[in-house]
Parts: C-alpha cells; structure tokens; sequence
C-alpha cells in the first residue's frame, strides 16, 4: 500500500490555489507556469479540472529516459526525477500521455510532481479537498462508494 | 520589489507607442496599488473636467500587490478611469485570473491613453506588446470574443474584454475578463469601447516575489483559517453564495422592491440563494487563490431562458427580481447572462428597468416609447427582453442604455432615478440601515455598497452587531469602513476576506509581502489617503456637497410594508457629522490640516 494524489474534479473551484503552493514550494516564488499541477477551466460550463503526475505503474517518462534519472522509488512507489543524472533531452515530456511533464525554459528544467517528498502542498492548501493525498486503496473504495451512492440515488428516482 | 514587479506598462492606442516605466517605490508603499495607485496616477496625469469618453481621458489596469500570491482571496485588479456614468473618479474592481497574469507578465499597471483608429486589441506576451487589429471580433459577444481570443493568441491566455455594449458606448458598460468576472460599475466599459480597444490579452510566464517567505506563509496560515472558521467566510458564502441575502435583507425589511417603493417583497425567497442552490446551481466556483468560492456556476434547463454561465450574485437576484417585481429566478438568470454576455453592469441594468417599469407603471412612458414592450412591474419576459435589447443597442434598449438618472431625466422626472452621482444603488434600502445610506450618499463612485459595506456589522453582526436604525457612531463607522476598504481593494484582495480578517492581519500580509512595515493602523491611513484623493478628484471634477445625497423618496416617503415599515432616510443629521469625522469643512471639502496628515497637500 502507498499513497496517491486523488482528484476529484467535481469539487474543484478553479481558485488555483494548489499552482501557488507548488510554485512557492519548489521555487520560492508565486510562479504558476512553473508549478508542476496546473487546474484547467472551461468558463462556459464553470468547470475545472487540476492535471499532475498520476505516478504510473509502468511509467512511459521512464521508459525513454535514456540517463534513468526518471525512476520509481519501490519504497514509496511514486515516479521520482533525480535532477543531478537529467540531461534536459525532454524524451519525458514527449512521452507522457498526460502532459504532466513539462519543461521550464526559464528555469531550464523537467517540471514534475515529486509530492514534496510525501506531503504534497498542493493538497494541503486546496481549500475544496479536490486533491487529498490518500492511501491507495481507500481513496479507490471511497471513490466507488460515492458512486455507488450516485447509482442508487439515481435507482430511487426511477 | 517584492510582492510588486516595480514596472509599469503605458500603451498610447493613438501613436502606438509603446514603453515601460518603474514604479516609483515610495508612492507604492503610500498608495499600495490597484484601485489607490490608479487613482494617484489619473490624479498626478489627468485633468477631472476631462470628457470620460475623449481620447485625453486615460483607462488603467492594475494590480494589487497581493495579487498573483497566494494571501486567501486577494487576487484581484482594478480598472480606474474617469467613469462616465457618474462623472466621478471609477475604480472598478475584478477577480478571476486576469490581474494575476498581468503580474506574471512583469507589469502591476496597464495605462492605456488616446484613442485607436480603428479597433484593436493588446497582446502582451512577457515583454513582448502588439496592437493588433479586432475588426474580426467587434460586435461579437464575450463569450465569442474570449474563444477567439483564447484560439488565436495562446489557450492559456487571459483575455479582458468589452461586449456589445461597450463597443455602443453604454453608460452602464461593464469590462469582462475571463468571461464571467465583471468591473461592472460606472460605465468602464464604455470608456474602453470610445478608445476602440475590444480586448486585453494578456499570458505572463514570471513570477511574485515574497519579502519575507516564512513570515508571509504564517501570516497567510493564519488568516486562512480565520477566514475558514468564520460564518460567512468559511461556510455561508460557498454553500449560498452572496445571493443568501435576499431572504436576510427581506427579514429586516430592508430589500427594496418595486424601485425602491417598498422594503419587502413576500415571495422573495423564490430568487434566493437556498433557492438558487437546490435548482440551477452546477458548483461553487472561485476567483485566482480564493479559499470562499462565492461565485455560482450555474444553468437554467427551462427552455425560456436556457442557458448556462455565471451568478447571480445578491444584487444580480435582487436587481432583475424583487426591484422588478419579479420572482421568477430563471428570468433573472437569463437576464445575468445577458448581461455577462453583452457586458452590462448588473446592478445599474436592474436598476434601470425597475425605474422604466416605474415610469410605465405611472403612465409617464408607453408602449409607444417602448417600442411595444409591455414594462411593468412583474412582468419577467418584457424585462429579459429589455436587458436583451440594452446589450445589442436596439430598440428602446438604446435609451436603457443610458442609465435611469438620463433615462428618467429624458420623461422629466430624475427624481424616480434611485441613484446617487447618476449611478444605480444596491440591494439595501437606506431607510432601513441607516449607516448603508450615508455610504451611499458619501461613496466616491455614487450608489455602491462594496466601498463602505455597513451592512456586515448593521444586518449580519460583523464583527459585532450594531443597531441598523440608529445614526448614533455611524459617521465614524462609515468613514471607518470606507478607508480600511480601499487599503484592501488596493491591495488586491477581496472585500469578502473580511469575513475572517481584519486590518492587523492585512498588515502582517502587505508586511511579510513586500518588506514595507504597515501596521493595522498605517494601513487603514493608507486607505483614508486614497479616500481623499478620490474625493479631491471629484471636487475639481465639479461635483459638490449637493451630490452627497440620496433620492428624494428615500429621505420623504416611508417604506410602506414590512419589519422596516415608516422607516426613512436619516441622511441630514448624519452627513455633518460625517464631514465632521472625515475632517473636511462643512462643504466637504478636505481640509489644509486633514491634507497635510495625509501627505497630500
């Protein structure tokens, strides 16, 4: 059992709050391009969805990271970037199916979830509770109860 | 700097020139930003008997300090001009994520002079700033206007931008950014639209700075959660939004009904906020680094007034419903989104209708002047169609346009205007809270409550309850109220984070931000500056102690039904003593001492 990032999209604001924290976190400033979750809004329909690094089981960043600085760490299970052994080719960013790597061309470097070592800020600051960092199997049992519940509100309607 | 970027952006849309200037450290420290450090800036470099809609009259765009970090909810700007409607010094504030972005881009304020040839828009990529030709976009709506933008600059891009209305040079033209967030008041989006300026596109990859990183993250720790833990702040706003009033400004009798003819309306509760939450409310949705989450996502299925979008806020629910007569919330939706659609200010549209409604009512306008329109009071289909019509600058929507003090003066009777300087007052009627009367009376932009908000301790007890029909103390909480405002709206942040926080806790924010040592105290004084210079302007623009009033009814007609029944206006024993606490002489005017205190004279 590890811990995971879970989102819930459904509670999120779009307030962002989540980029400042990463930003100040790693950066020690407010610099949301180079935060390394970024929230997603569709204003018509005043709907937002935060994007990070899903920390894969069979990562496709560490697949074709020719210098294996991307790696998963087997004692925690998240995907980890050892910044002394990048060699900024960006193969990561091309790879992930997600765009949750990215590169900073200011700061020069591969921008990518590391969950503040096991204690994300982004989650700590939402003010929402859309990211809540979890254990993995219970944020899944919560996520399928709560639809459950949806189905059977759904069924009582019929 | 820190916590500013110390540069600013000056454009001239008549030459094309363009240039970067510092910001001048002292005049940060002293003026803070957005709506204080706009205003410094019209003051030091445009003459107040300007014409707000020439090409002489100039529109910023600034930042707060606290704007783009993340101090709870304090991301927000200001457009300051001269407003058209009122005549008056405009500050009009906004949230969303625009103001932000602009920071990131490297700039606090935006200064935009003269006048375009043809229509234009501003992209500004980091330090790189085009005019760039809208012809394209000019009559398309903001919604339009924002996807072209959002395609054909950057889909990261913040995009501030007029409606129809605007570009028609409404007097109620509100400037929209990300869509759905307003600067609705005092007509600003005319003044972008006389400068054939459509949109502000802006995308910054940069960065604030913290003075004093530690410091700042307690402070910010601290005043989240006073924020979180408190009624309003923390629960009441994100379950309800800002639309709870209605049923609480009834309660009292203090929601004006029918124009402002009456402080009660029974079925009030059908366009409140619990209303609203059980039927068309899809999520609570939050402005850049807001922990209230206030705004209202929502969507009416009713096939009348499809549609989805944004609000309404309080004053939205109770413009277009209960000052209408109406209680039909799918109307009043529809009628918020046309207004976020064609960019109208909310308030000064509801108000005009139910002033043309009045005059319909009594037979001073008819169907002849309306063009067909059956404009009485409750009449929920007449009034969707005239916000309608006032957005696309068609019909008798022309003369709506030009707000009910020009529109009630054109049939001879300015007098069923119920506004203060020509602008529309909010959803609290002065006779039944008192103190909200004299802030009304007194405010620097006319009718508008969020610059001196006396309903928080008068109605909701915060942060402690104080009598709504008494005038006792209420100059001093007025002007109180009226400084601390314009240091936070300076600031950057949201009025609403007083709903947690207060001065000393702003202090420690701007102190651990940008290095400067404010105290609770020096902050509220750096509000009371602004408040003077604001009132400064006004007098060379004219205006006079005889502006510092409210509409005849409200001082002579006694509210007819409800708790508040044969209320009235106490506003003449109350304005002396506020000139009184303000330090100003009998005629208003800022005195020589008052001045020099203040480092203004």
């Amino acid at each position: 059992m590890s811990m995971m990032l879970m989102i819930h999209p459904d509670k999120c604001t779009g307030c962002r709050n989540c980029e400042l924290a990463c930003s100040m976190e790693h950066e020690g400033s407010f610099r949301p391009k180079a935060s390394r979750v970024h929230v997603y809004t569709w204003e018509r329909e005043g709907f937002s969805v935060p994007m990070m690094c899903q920390q894969c089981k069979d990562p496709a960043c560490v697949a074709v990271c020719m210098p294996k600085a991307m790696h998963r760490n087997p004692a925690n299970g998240q995907v980890e970037l050892d910044a002394d052994k990048c060699i900024g080719c960006k193969m990561c960013v091309q790879a992930c199916p997600f765009g949750c790597a990215s590169w900073d061309f200011q700061g020069l470097q591969i921008l990518k979830c590391d969950t503040c070592d096991g204690a994300p800020s982004c989650a700590a600051i939402c003010p929402t509770h859309a990211l809540e960092w979890v254990e993995d199997t219970v944020s899944a049992q919560a996520r399928k109860r709560s639809f459950a519940a949806k189905l059977k509100n759904a069924f009582a309607e019929v | 700097m820190h916590g500013w970027i110390g540069k600013i952006l000056r454009v001239d849309l008549g030459t094309g020139k363009i240039t970067t200037e510092a910001l001048k450290p002292d005049l940060a420290r002293d003026y803070i930003g957005a709506r204080g450090l706009g205003t410094k800036y019209m003051y030091d470099e445009v003459d107040p008997t300007v014409d707000p809609l020439s090409p002489a009259n100039k529109l910023i765009f600034a930042s707060g300090p606290m704007t783009g970090t993340f101090a709870p909810s304090a991301g927000r700007y200001d457009v300051v001009t001269k407003g058209p409607l009122t005549g008056t010094i405009a500050a009009s504030n906004s949230g969303g994520a625009w103001g932000p972005e602009l920071k990131y881009a490297g700039y606090d304020m935006l200064i935009l002079e003269g006048r375009a040839a043809k229509p234009v828009y501003l992209w500004i990529q980091d330090d790189k700033v085009e005019i760039r030709d809208a012809a394209h976009l000019w009559g398309k709506d903001v919604p339009e206007t924002t996807e072209a933008l959002n395609e054909e600059t950057a889909a990261d891009a913040k995009i501030a931008c007029i409606g129809p209305a605007g570009e028609k040079l409404s007097y109620i033209a509100s400037i929209m950014n990300d869509m759905q967030r307003a600067a609705g008041r005092t007509g600003v989006g005319a003044v972008m639209g006389s400068k054939n300026l459509k949109a502000v596109v802006v995308r910054g990859t940069g960065a604030v700075t913290v003075a004093d990183k530690e410091a700042f993250l307690a402070a910010v720790a601290k005043a989240s959660t006073m924020i979180k833990e408190h009624p309003v702040g923390g629960t009441g706003l994100r379950l309800y939004g800002t639309n709870v009033l209605v049923n609480i400004l009834n309660s009292v009798g203090g929601l004006p009904t029918g124009n402002f003819q009456d402080g009660h309306f029974p079925t009030a509760d059908k366009v409140g906020g619990e209303t609203l939450a059980a039927n068309q409310l899809q999520r609570p949705k939050g402005c850049f680094s807001c922990i209230i989450s206030c705004g209202r996502a929502t969507k009416v299925t009713n096939p009348k007034y499809k549609g989805e979008g944004e609000g309404p806020e309080y004053e939205t629910a109770w413009g277009f419903g209960p000052d209408c007569r109406i209680d039909d919330l799918d109307a009043v939706i529809k009628a918020n989104y046309y207004c976020n659609e064609y960019g109208l200010d909310t308030i000064s549209m509801g108000g005009t209708v139910a002033c043309a409604m009045e005059l319909f009512h009594r037979g001073i306008i008819t169907r002849d002047d309306t063009e067909g329109l059956e404009l009485d009071f409750g009449n929920a289909d007449a009034m969707v169609e005239a916000v309608r019509l006032t957005g696309l600058g068609q019909g008798f929507g022309k003369k709506l346009a030009l707000g009910s003090y020009r529109l009630a003066s054109l049939y001879g009777h300015p007098e069923l205007s119920m506004t203060v300087k020509k602008q529309e007052m909010p959803a609290y009627d002065p006779r039944a809270v008192q103190g909200i009367g004299l802030n009304y009376a007194t405010n620097n932009r006319g009718g508008c409550h969020v610059r001196g908000y006396t309903i928080s301790p008068e109605v909701l007890g915060v942060p402690v309850k104080v009598d709504k029909d008494s005038i006792d103390g209420k100059a001093e909480l007025v002007a109180l109220f009226q400084n601390l405002t314009a240091a936070l709206d300076s600031s950057g942040s949201c009025l609403f984070a007083t709903f947690g926080i207060g001065a000393p806790e702003f202090a420690e924010l701007m102190t651990a931000l940008t290095g400067f040592a404010y105290t609770g105290d020096s902050f509220i004084e750096a509000g009371e500056r602004i408040w003077n210079l604001e009132r400064l302007w006004n007098l060379k623009a004219g205006l006079t102690a005889a502006d510092d009033t409210l509409p005849p009814r409200l001082l002579n007609e006694p509210i007819v039904t409800g708790p508040s029944k044969g209320a009235v206006s106490r506003l003449p024993e109350m304005l002396p003593l506020y000139y009184g606490a303000r330090g100003w002489d009998a005629q208003g005017v800022p005195t020589k001492e008052k001045l020099s205190a203040l480092a203004l004279a």
